[in-house]
């Protein structure tokens, strides 16, 4: 980003002066949304599936501390060593941990949003240690010195024409070529040898199981596999909530996420993940670390209302579907994750006081509850986020952060008018008489008034006319 | 919707008229009253009925919400169903009142009274099963949905039902009808950039279709949208689907 955005509202601003970003989010989203819809013909199996799949998550949710312990277990049977991470300072620090014990220079990663929550990658580059993002979209951004602007595809916000400038300018002799598949060979060959030469392979998790302690990865592009089977040592790391119960519970999960998210049947790999090389095996890392961040979940899961957020699976098909986020980009939000599923976590887990104006940065349109995989009720928690935005004490980080005495005085006089018959009358009438000499330059009619005439008044009321009419009151 | 459908047709209504309609729109409401009163319904208008409450209610003030939907309470008593000209206040009304009182002393009550809000379109077409007789001149129109509508009170086909009953109107559909217009209540004044945006790409699709009238069936949407055609000098003109359906079935 050419300058950097204090808040949301400047963020989008700037956003919304630029007709390329908009353009190119316009453009995607619309593509997005009717492959989307392509997926699902059948409304039947839609709510079957659905159902299915929240169902997954609701039960890996209701029993979680039971199935976190079962998977360190397993996990721990397979071979992989377990880490907990209550915040991502602690996460950091075991990342470092382990790559400092092995003396690593080059770590090569896979796709991973909780990395992105950890901003791991500046960590790695203070410590000296390479890292290079494999995924394309993610190693577009990484070249560009940006961040993701979708949580599927981090690269979204850009064209192919900017994506060569951008090749041209950062890759040796790369040609000015606006060619996708040239692009992705060229990155093809610069990532190739970098896998090679890794000493650590890091990852996400889609879904850990907890019976098995398999960790189950999804993508198209191979990079994850090459992350996490060519390189000597693989770090996973996920956010407590990715666990599931049982190896029949992941294909539900898999199968909807690409659906919802990219309008593909299935991805191009689905990495089963389950230990280190064993004895007398060809190929695969010599230790696997599994890195399970908290950092605020657990209080989002205390919370019987709140937990639903941590059903998520991260398919970004809110996005996708999210009529705020189509006009101004994953990058206003100013978090790794944007959009309806950002407007509900990153306030939970930053606080209210940071990021209290997210919840705001809604129209309540439902489109997001209307196609999410899992059935999170997103606007419902947003509205339970502006509650506690205005109410101390509440069970969020830094409730009543936004508390503003004259906006409760305001509501709490819009209450009164409203709540009495006559108080109502007496205003309505006042408004119908004097409201439309308001000046258009007040405040909020500023604001109306950017781009709409001003409302106006009716000379009488409904309540009016249905009285002349002999309208019956009872 | 989990609507039961109304056994017999009900020989009188309430009529909850919503405070943008009684300020902004009131030939609007009273064209719903007309339109039922033309199948023979009692229409009961309670004077002492204000707001539904929904602007508190998604602002972070539930106590005021509260506060001015117990207001309402009592003006609907007995089985009666209650019409309102509006998706997004039928769906306040008929899904988010249950949580409101969640533990309340009249908890009950605000169920009860919840579970017989109709939205009107949806009491036209699935409880009087209407047949509209077009007099008017032809027409093109195009139907804006309002999300909540759509999503709270499942009202999709209903409103566009009732247009194609019209003989001498012509409905071209928008591209992207499910997307919301930008109004979101204080959204359009917490964000009036991105508002603007958002009804922006709204005027251009309702252009597309080479409409003279959007109709719609929410108040909210039809400021934001009537007031950026207005400001934008379009032709185009918005109107509230009760309004427009009298018209053309008197031939106005």
């Amino acid at each position: 980003m050419a300058h950097e955005p204090t808040d949301f509202a400047a963020a989008s601003r700037a956003a919304l002066a630029d007709p390329q970003l908009r353009g190119n989010f316009r453009r995607a989203m619309d593509g997005l949304t009717g492959k989307r819809a392509a997926q699902f013909p059948d409304p039947a199996e839609w709510h079957g599936v659905r159902a299915l799949a929240a169902s997954v998550r609701l039960r890996a949710l209701a029993k979680l501390p039971e199935l976190l312990e079962k998977l360190e277990e397993n996990c721990t049977r397979n071979g992989i060593t377990v880490h907990w991470a209550a915040t991502t300072d602690e996460a950091n620090a075991i990342a470092l941990d382990i790559l400092h014990r092995v003396d690593a220079r080059l770590v090569v990663k896979g796709k991973s949003m909780v990395t992105e929550e950890m901003h791991l990658n500046a960590v790695l580059e203070k410590n000296g240690i390479e890292v290079l993002e494999s995924d394309l979209g993610e190693y577009i951004v990484q070249l560009d010195g940006t961040m993701p602007s979708h949580i599927i595809m981090p690269a979204i916000h850009l064209n192919t024409k900017q994506i060569a400038h951008l090749f041209k300018r950062r890759i040796k002799d790369a040609e000015s070529r606006e060619d996708a598949a040239y692009l992705t060979d060229l990155a093809r060959r610069v990532l190739r040898a970098k896998f090679e030469a890794a000493d650590v392979g890091m990852s996400g998790v889609n879904a850990a199981v907890a019976e098995t302690g398999t960790l189950c990865l999804i993508e198209n592009e191979g990079n994850g596999r090459m992350c996490t089977t060519v390189p000597p040592v693989h770090i996973a790391f996920m956010g407590l909530e990715k666990v599931v119960e049982k190896l029949e519970d992941v294909p539900p999960v898999i199968s909807l996420l690409p659906r919802s998210a990219t309008g593909q049947p299935i991805t191009t790999y689905v990495n089963m993940i389950s230990g280190p090389r064993k004895a007398g095996e060809k190929d695969g890392p010599r230790e696997v670390h599994l890195v399970i961040l908290d950092n605020g979940r657990s209080s989002i899961y205390a919370d019987p209302e709140l937990r639903d957020t941590l059903r998520c699976i991260r398919c970004g098909a809110c996005m996708n579907h999210c009529p705020v986020y189509t006009q101004v980009g994953g990058h206003a939000y100013e978090a790794p994750y944007p959009g309806p599923i950002g407007k509900i976590l990153v306030p939970q887990i930053e606080g209210l006081d940071k990021r209290g104006a997210l919840p705001h940065a809604c129209t309540m349109c439902n489109a997001c509850v209307e196609i999410c995989p899992v059935k999170i009720p997103i606007v419902e928690i947003m509205g339970r986020l502006r509650v506690e935005a205005v109410k101390p004490g509440g069970a969020v980080k830094d409730a009543g952060a936004k508390a503003s005495r004259t906006e409760a005085m305001v509501w709490s006089g819009w209450a009164a008018m409203n709540a009495s018959p006559t108080a109502y009358r007496i205003a309505t009438a006042a408004m119908g008489k004097l409201g439309n000499a308001a000046p258009s330059s007040l405040p909020l009619l500023k604001d109306w008034t950017s781009v709409r005439s001003k409302p106006r008044f009716a000379a009488r009321t409904l309540h009016d006319l249905a009285r002349a009419k002999g309208i019956p009151d009872a | 919707m989990d609507h039961q459908p109304a056994p017999t047709k009900p020989s009188r209504v309430y009529y909850f008229g919503t405070c943008l309609v009684d300020l902004f729109f009131p030939d609007a409401g009273m064209a719903g009253i007309d339109l039922l009163q033309s199948q023979g319904l009692t229409v009961v208008f309670p004077q002492g009925q204000s707001c539904c409450g929904q602007p508190a209610y998604n602002s972070g003030y539930r106590a005021e919400a509260l506060k001015v939907a117990r207001a309402q309470l009592d003006l609907f008593p007995g089985e009666d169903p209650i019409v309102v000209p509006s998706g997004s206040c039928a769906g306040m009304m008929r899904k988010h009142w249950p949580d409101l009182f969640r533990g309340e002393p009249d908890e009950a009550k605000a169920v009860q009274v919840a579970a017989r809000v109709w939205e009107l379109t949806q009491f036209l077409v699935h409880v009087l099963d209407v047949h509209l007789t077009d007099r008017g001149e032809p027409l093109r129109v195009t139907w804006h949905a309002s999300c909540h509508a759509q999503r709270e009170m499942g009202v999709v086909e209903e409103p566009k039902a009732l247009l194609r009953q019209l003989a001498n109107v012509e409905l071209v559909e928008l591209k992207r009808e499910k997307e919301c217009c930008g109004f979101g209540g204080t959204f359009a004044v917490r964000h009036p950039e991105i508002s603007a945006a958002m009804v922006g790409d709204k005027l251009a699709d309702i252009e597309g279709t080479e409409a003279a009238r959007v109709v719609s069936g929410d108040c909210g949407c039809l400021l934001n949208i009537t007031g950026a055609l207005e400001a934008g000098g379009k032709p185009v003109r918005g109107q509230h689907i009760a309004q427009f359906l009298k018209e053309r079935i008197h031939g106005a």
